[in-house]
């Protein structure tokens, strides 16, 4: 069981990019993290949302969920999508891969989720959709700090 | 995302203001290529230090721009990053890719 969690869904459109990151870090600032930790959450969140949106749901429409927990010190964020799927999750995951080079993306956005969160786990489904779980140990600053 | 330019001779000044992700991206990439369209611009300067928030979407839009002023023989320079901001662009190689040194990035203005 988890000590806090929360759950939302949104509609799967740009505006709601900077939505998601801000609940996330608002809901992680109960371990007090370093602005840095936030900022690695922030982006990493972002990342996983762009990416339902522009590759899993690509135009059309279809709603993001996100969930968050925490558990002792580990934050963990859940972003999942209905959307098309991964043919191959591997592939997808390394540095500089894009299937849409035409869309001036750079195939940077899970080599930036596994630098700046602890650990990155990719569930996916061709016609499925795609499961990103984050998780990322806040560290325990001492009171005297 | 706010822009403000300032034109130097052949230089493009862009002082960048605000949250840079997918959703900014689509605009500014616009707004940036309308004022790239006068060809007589051989440099593109950008300063980032007003730029809260970054993405691999401002990967996207700083690597799009760098291919633009390539194909005429320019350049991209990049400035005024944040910690945060300079650990994606590192990790992407971008300033490598621009060619510069570790000592031209540090934070500065338009
Ligand atoms: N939710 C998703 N649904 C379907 N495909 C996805 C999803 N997330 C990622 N992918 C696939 O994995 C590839 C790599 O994703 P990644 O975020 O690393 O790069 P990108 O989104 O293409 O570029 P960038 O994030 O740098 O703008 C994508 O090009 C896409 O093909
Ligand atoms: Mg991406």
């Amino acid at each position: 069981m988890f000590d806090n969690e929360m759950h939302v869904s949104f509609l799967g459109v740009s505006q709601n990019e900077s939505f998601a990151r801000m609940v996330a870090a608002a809901f992680a600032s109960q371990l007090n993290p370093t602005i840095e930790e936030l900022t690695d959450i922030r982006t990493a969140v972002s990342e996983a949302v762009t990416n339902a949106i522009i590759h899993g749901y690509s135009g059309m429409r279809g709603m993001v969920g996100m969930d968050c927990a925490i558990e002792g010190r580990n934050f963990t964020v859940t972003i999942r999508d209905e959307g098309r799927g991964i043919p191959n999750v591997p592939l997808a995951m390394q540095p500089f891969y894009t299937s849409v080079p035409n869309l001036e993306r750079s195939g940077m956005g899970f080599a930036v989720m596994e630098a700046f969160m602890d650990s990155v786990t990719v569930e996916s489904e061709v016609g499925r959709g795609t499961t990103v779980i984050m998780k990322k140990e806040i560290a325990a600053v001492g009171c005297d700090e | 995302m706010q822009i403000k330019t300032q034109r130097d001779g052949e230089t493009l000044a862009v002082l960048l203001t605000g949250e840079l992700d997918h959703h900014s991206a689509a605009p500014l990439r616009v707004e940036l290529d309308a004022l790239l369209g006068d060809r007589t611009i051989r440099c593109l300067a950008l300063d980032l230090c007003g730029v809260t928030f970054m993405d691999s979407s401002g990967l996207g839009v700083v690597l799009g721009r760098y291919k633009l002023m390539k194909e005429r023989g320019g350049s991209v320079r990049i400035q005024g990053a944040s910690r945060p901001v300079e650990r994606i662009l590192k990790m992407a190689g971008v300033y490598a890719l621009l060619g510069q040194q570790d000592a031209e990035r540090g934070k500065g203005h338009v």
